[in-house]
């Protein structure tokens, strides 16, 4: 029986280059969430019109370490109603899980800590699951009722648009014919699976940003109602931790995206590890996007956001899965592909987004009355 | 844990959660406290409490000096410091008999218009925040900041002015007031028409905002409200036309009314106000007179002869009422406030009935309170 990771017989010189390798992933992925909060600071700023942080290093580029150190040195306040057991044991919850997902995530073709072969998407959509126990435990050992609201809107949130994400995921599966990341890349060697999945696409990339809680979708931990939500009890490196693990997914999704979607690590010029250098530009391009969409848009309701996930998200995702199996079952060319994802996308979202979520057409309903009162109360 | 989960109350069948939301929480506009009865997401019931920030400033009043009370009045709708000051001054204008001179009329004009959009733009920018988007915020305080340096030019106080007095104005204008004036309006107007791009018709503002704790024409007249959450149900009811004081009467602006009544109107009220305020604004710099702006009292105590009055006016929150009782010495007998926010904010428990935990954030930005007017 050949175990993806044999763990029973690792021999010494294998467990520390193991551990070494964690260890190097632990910096990396550090050092990522530090230039991601500075990028997200700053840009933030611009659109905002502001400069974003100025008087820490260069640029500012000191802030994301004063801020650590800051949240380190903080008083760690545990609250003396609060379950001790979860409230300690939750932050681990979220935070390892997390790290987990990057264990197979490929940064080029030799880049990857442990490539577990087939199992490697499956492991991904698997552990990012888990974090939403964290959340809830979190919410409720807090012993706080903003919490333990924060908590359950979280369940709902993240099991309801792991759906689309799973079926998407499995439809980008079917295309590849494989669940093996490095294979999928490969696979997307003459064409990104944009050109002919823009619906998974959109689909994948708006169930992401729910999975992680970003804007509009950052409703359990909606800053103005529950006050952070599951975190609102916790504080200095406690806290740190779960803003470190909000990072580490919010790249992850962005990873995901580059890689079932926009062709990973495959770009002109480079060769070899080199490559990672467009899979970098890649991410951070989709992290930007992620982050101006915070700088824009207002947050969802409860409420809207499950309706959204049950009534718009689910049944596009099965049609994806259709249409991607109907189109694998005829090989058919790619371009019938493309055209039945942009046909679904046009006709079936904006059927479902007109019909059930509604705030398309109520917007150009309550423009065309307020436009006619206007002119009214002109003459 | 052992004992039972304290705050779970059972009313009738299903199982409710009382949520204490107050007053050190964010989105409650400064100390406000609403304890809400929830089940699940939705809001069953509310029960509101004010008075944390109460100063007793009516009580107060009665032992200041005339003009020491403008300063009090400063402190009331700390957002709209110019409209409240000229209320108080006109209330005492009408019990003395003093006319003020046409310029420092028109002078209070130009201020109390700035000041409303001033104030507009922060409520702009915190139904933004409340709603969860944060760029419109930073938008506006903006604008409200190019405004406050105007103010500050002008009174030499970004916030508590002082600068009305009984029968007429502290002292001119600066010189450059009206440059000033003409270089602040084109940047005031690319502040609102951002702001505005940006957030009032964004389809998520628009879902969250349309429809939410609409209230009918006769349930806010009978609450009381006015200003921009009456004109929202669309009354076409605005002190400045209804009842003109100081030099309103002159000047071409609309009464910008919604249609529904609901959360989405109020912002949608308000934003439109501001463009009509910018209007008045423009008239008065052409029609204002040169002359005199100081009171005739001159350095003398106001000493109003011995009555009672009530002025009211259109403070950017709605309508404002200063009653005023003089027995002939050189401090009130008694002054009663009418403030608008406290009116406004009565409505609250039937405005927040069946809505969602979401929503009551959103639905006491609308209302626009202000805690230091409300608890006073």
């Amino acid at each position: 029986m050949s175990l993806p990771i044999p763990l029973l017989s690792v021999s010494l010189i294998t467990f520390f280059w193991i551990v070494a390798g964690l260890l190097a992933m632990f910096t990396a992925l550090s050092v990522v969430v530090l230039s991601l909060t500075w990028l997200e600071r700053k840009l933030l700023g611009r659109l905002q019109r502001r400069l974003g942080p100025t008087r820490t290093g260069p640029m500012g580029l000191m802030q994301p370490v004063a801020d650590a150190l800051k949240l380190i040195l903080k008083e760690d306040i545990v609250p003396t109603s609060s379950e001790k057991a979860i409230f300690w044991i939750a932050p681990v919850l979220v935070v390892v899980p997390a790290f987990m997902i990057w264990v197979t995530i490929p940064g080029t073709e030799n880049l990857v800590l442990k490539n577990l072969g087939d199992l490697g998407l499956f492991y991904i959509i698997a552990f990012s699951v888990v974090g939403i126990l964290g959340l809830v435990l979190a919410g409720w050992g807090s012993a706080n009722k903003y919490g333990t609201l924060g908590g359950l809107r979280a369940a709902a949130q993240l099991i309801s648009y792991e759906i689309p994400v799973i079926m998407v995921v499995i439809a980008v599966a079917m295309l590849a014919q494989s669940l093996n990341m490095v294979e999928i890349v490969e696979k997307q060697g003459s064409y990104p699976y944009v050109l002919v999945f823009p619906l998974g696409l959109v689909i994948f990339f708006i169930a992401g940003l729910a999975e992680v809680g970003r804007t509009p979708f950052d409703i359990y931990f909606a800053e103005s109602e529950i006050v952070g939500g599951p975190f609102v009890e916790y504080s200095g490196a406690h806290w740190s931790v779960f803003f470190l693990a909000e990072y580490i997914n919010t790249f992850a999704v962005a990873a995901l995206t580059v890689l079932l979607f926009l062709g990973g690590w495959s770009g002109p010029f480079l060769t070899g590890n080199w490559e990672i250098i467009w899979f970098l530009a890649k991410v951070y391009a989709v992290i930007l996007v992620i982050f101006w969409i915070r700088g824009t848009f207002p947050r969802l309701r409860i409420d809207q956001l499950m309706a959204f996930a049950w009534k718009v998200m689910v049944p596009l995702s099965f049609y994806a899965i259709i249409i991607t199996a109907v189109y694998l079952f005829y090989g058919w060319p790619p371009w019938t592909l493309t055209l039945m994802s942009l046909a679904g996308l046009l006709v079936v979202g904006y059927a479902i987004y007109r019909r059930f979520a509604g705030p398309a057409s109520q917007a150009a309903q309550v423009r065309a009355r307020y436009q006619a009162l206007q002119s009214r109360s002109g003459q | 844990m052992t004992d039972i989960p304290t705050g779970v109350v059972t009313r009738g069948e299903p199982v409710e959660m009382l949520l204490n939301m107050g007053p050190q929480h964010p989105s409650t506009h400064g100390v406000f406290r609403m304890v809400l009865w929830v089940d699940g997401e939705k809001v069953t019931d509310v029960e509101p409490h004010i008075g944390y920030l109460h100063r007793g400033s009516e009580k107060l009043c009665e032992g200041e000096q005339f003009h020491q009370v403008i300063t009090l009045f400063d402190r009331m709708d700390y957002l709209a410091n110019f409209n409240n000051e000229l209320v108080y001054c006109a209330a005492v204008e009408k019990l003395m008999g003093l006319t003020v001179p046409e310029r420092a009329e028109y002078v209070r004009v130009i201020l109390c218009e700035l000041n409303r959009i001033a104030s507009h733009l922060l409520f702009v920018a915190t139904m933004g925040l409340d709603a969860g988007a944060m760029t419109p915020s930073m938008i506006c305080f903006r604008g409200r900041e190019r405004v406050q340096s105007l103010f500050e030019a002008v009174s030499g106080a970004r916030m508590m002015h002082n600068y009305f007095r009984i029968g007429g104005l502290k002292e001119d204008l600066p010189d450059n007031f009206e440059e000033m004036v003409g270089e602040l309006m084109p940047l005031l107007q690319a502040d609102i028409e951002e702001a505005d791009k940006l957030l009032t018709f964004n389809e998520i503002f628009l879902a969250r905002l349309k429809g939410v704790a609409a209230i009918s024409v006769e349930d806010a007249l009978d609450f009381g409200l006015t200003g921009p959450c009456l004109r929202a149900c669309g009354v076409d009811y605005d002190l400045r036309k209804a009842d003109p004081y100081s030099v309103y009467d002159r000047f071409e602006f609309n009464v910008p009314t919604g249609l529904d009544g609901d959360c989405w109107d109020r912002h949608f009220v308000r934003v439109q106000e501001m463009y009509e305020s910018m209007k008045i604004v423009e008239q008065a710099l052409v029609q204002m007179p040169k002359g005199n702006v100081t009171s005739s009292l001159g350095r003398r105590l106001p000493r109003p002869p011995k009555g009672e009055v009530y002025v009211r006016a259109e403070n950017p929150r709605g309508e404002i009422g200063v009653y005023l009782v003089c027995d002939g010495t050189d401090k009130p007998y008694r002054l009663k406030v009418r403030p608008p926010s406290f009116c406004n904010l009565s409505a609250i428990k039937h405005l927040l009935k069946d809505t969602w935990i979401a929503d009551t954030v959103v639905v006491l930005g609308s209302l626009d309170i202000v805690l230091g007017e409300v608890d006073r």
